[in-house]
């Protein structure tokens, strides 16, 4: 069913003696919606401009189509590209812009016009063909610059944040046009992100990468439910990360209590990471909970309250539709599929621990803010 | 305060040009005596478009300021683009070397090429070696490093992903320069040029010690005339030289006041 269009095999990037992709190993489908995703300076952008043929490798192979393309320069591969900020050709109008691939292909004149036509329609700027490009808004550059790559009828398009510039209401009316226009035209998106959400939403597969390493790959529902490590459940949404200790296959104790889960494989007695999702905890009375904790902050979020809850030192976010008043003591129930154990990693005790709760909000506020 | 700066814009306008503007007064004059205005005539114009050999010599002077502005805007170009692939240290230390040449005193600058001139005539057994080609290779020289301080910065404000998507979209490096980078530092190319060109056009320090008898410019042939009584039409060139330069001046500050507007709409739009 699915065949495989590009394959990296032990990549490796180095700047200055700086290691900047360390040993990447990953393989992409025909058809496929593939998302990097991760913080900045991962390797994520590094990875993509190495597929487009931006930059050579250090060592290891970047096959497409089971052919060897580490020497192929980025203007003889049958990939496009859409800039992080666009790039688009200031002395050139929309309709030149576009047809710009073409021209270079010498493409009969008549062709050109038809297939320049055609993308206008599928992106919606009909009507802007002679505009110049520095007069569109941020949202028009972007669909020019999706245009001007599409039209050459690539076998793989590359996106590298191509929405970080956009403003939020934007962002997801864009993020619903790419996945409409990558599904119309079958063709094999990779695209380079550090918005989890986008990912989730757009992606078939994603790559979480930080440090230069692959943390995982796996399906957007995987990787937000079978975390490998405490970065990758961490990064995907809010976690409570909690030390654990495996006592045998469907049985993990933490907070000095046995607790029936679906996990199974480890080694009986090893030390493991715990993940609990903020929203899938439920309140009960203090006296029925299987763990009782004091509330020592609760926020309004529209959908629900962020609330953090003290339980012995450790603090837990929970995400709950339910008010509780900050003082009470309340207990919690955890239900086995509620309960996710991830082997020891690198990662362990970096992150998952809200008692910094505030500290930690406002950080989200400067990568933000970041972005515009 | 505001009123003191205004006044003092005006006083230092005045100083700069009264000059040239004794000059163009004195090119209208009917009498010889400059501290008296006679009556206004434009017969010194007449005499000048008469006086074939000077006209000759502008010939000379402006064939030397074009074909030596080309060349260094062509070089310089090439240059400038070497120069911004360049990395860290070398990149500086050459960009120290290039600028060099524009510090440096004419006088000395003249005296080293003619000494460099004389040394190559005697090995290649050329008897009188100064002429036009050495006074071509001589403003081309001075010329350099204007046109590439002139284009640098406007491939360093360049998006280096522009020269990327053209590469993207099937461009082999050489296409992308003509068909996108070219377009995008054409500004600073045009005014690199018109800089060496005035430079060029008014040079005389150097030219004065690289050419011979054979290839004579009008600044150097103006220098003979100081010493005896200079002839009312020469007041009348130097009147066009000046406005000609005024011109070609005007026409570079328009140039780049309209890329500066251009770069700022860009910003509107981003913002």
């Amino acid at each position: 069913m699915a065949k495989e269009l590009i394959r990296l095999t032990n990549l490796t990037m180095e700047f200055d003696g700086e290691k900047i992709l360390d040993n990447i190993n990953l393989y992409i489908n025909d058809h496929e919606f593939l998302t990097l995703l991760g913080p900045s300076g991962c390797g994520k952008t590094t990875t993509l401009r190495i597929i487009g043929g931006f930059l050579t490798p250090t060592s290891g192979d970047v096959l497409f189509d089971g052919q060897r393309i580490n020497a192929v320069p980025a203007y003889q591969r049958k990939i496009n590209t859409v800039f992080q900020r666009y790039a688009l050709f200031p002395h050139l109008d929309v309709y030149d812009n576009i047809a710009f691939g073409l021209r270079i292909a010498k493409l009969p004149e008549l062709e050109i016009d038809q297939r320049v036509e055609d993308m206008l329609d599928i992106v919606s700027l009909r009507g802007f063909e002679n505009r110049k490009v520095t007069q569109l808004s941020g949202g028009q550059q972007q669909r020019v610059a999706i245009a001007r790559a599409l039209v050459n009828r690539p076998k793989v398009l590359l996106l590298d944040e191509p929405l970080g510039a956009l403003d939020l209401r934007l962002r997801k009316d864009m993020q619903n046009e790419l996945k409409r226009i990558q599904q119309a035209m079958g063709i094999t998106f990779i695209y380079v992100t550090h918005d989890q959400e986008e990912a989730l939403s757009m992606s078939d597969t994603i790559v979480v990468m930080d440090k230069g390493q692959i943390q995982q790959i796996g399906r957007p529902e995987d990787i937000y439910n079978e975390p490998k490590n405490a970065f990758v459940a961490d990064f995907i949404g809010e976690s409570n990360i909690l030390d654990g200790v495996m006592i045998e296959d469907y049985c993990v104790e933490f907070f000095g209590r046995k607790f029936q889960c679906v996990d199974k494989g480890f080694s009986p007695k090893e030390p493991v990471d715990v993940v609990i999702r903020p929203e899938d905890i439920d309140f009960v009375e203090a006296d029925q909970g299987h763990l009782c904790g004091t509330v020592t902050s609760i926020t309004f979020k529209g959908m629900q309250y962020d609330i953090i809850v003290d339980f012995k030192g450790f603090k837990w976010l929970i995400q709950t539709t339910d008010y509780q008043p900050v003082g009470k003591r309340v207990g919690i129930r955890l239900n086995p599929e509620d309960i996710h154990v991830m082997k020891k990693s690198a990662y362990s005790g970096l992150f998952g621990d809200y008692s910094s709760y505030s500290a930690e909000y406002d950080e989200i506020a400067e990568d933000t803010a970041d972005e515009e | 305060m505001k009123k003191f700066s205004r006044v003092f814009t005006v006083l230092v306008f005045l100083f700069l040009y009264i000059p040239m503007i004794v000059l163009a007064v004195a090119s209208f004059n009917t009498g010889t005596d400059m501290a008296a205005f006679k009556g206004f005539t434009l017969s010194r114009y007449a005499e000048l478009f008469r006086d074939r050999s000077l006209l000759a010599l502008l010939g000379n002077s402006v064939i030397i300021s074009i074909l030596a502005s080309l060349i260094a805007t062509v070089l310089g170009t090439m240059a400038a683009v070497g120069l911004h692939n360049a990395r860290g240290r070398l990149k500086s230390a050459v960009m120290t070397l290039t600028n060099i040449p524009m510090t440096n005193p004419d006088i000395v600058t003249g005296v080293s090429l003619a000494l460099l001139f004389a040394f190559t005539g005697s090995v290649l057994k050329i008897k009188s070696i100064l002429g036009f080609w050495t006074l071509l290779i001589a403003h081309i020289t001075f010329n350099l490093p204007y046109v590439i301080l002139s284009v640098l910065p406007k491939l360093t404000q360049m998006d280096p992903d522009l020269e990327d998507a053209a590469l993207d979209l099937g461009c082999t490096p050489s296409q992308a320069f003509f068909k996108v980078i070219l377009h995008d530092i054409m500004p600073g190319v045009i005014s690199g040029f018109m800089m060496a060109f005035t430079m060029s056009l008014d040079d005389f320090v150097i030219s004065y010690f690289v050419t011979g008898s054979s290839f004579i410019t009008l600044p150097v042939e103006i220098y003979n005339y100081t010493k005896k009584p200079i002839h009312p039409k020469i007041y009348a060139l130097f009147t066009l030289m000046f406005l000609t330069i005024l011109v070609l001046m005007v026409v570079m500050n328009l140039l780049q006041g309209k890329d500066a507007e251009r770069k700022l709409r860009k910003r509107g739009v981003r913002a």
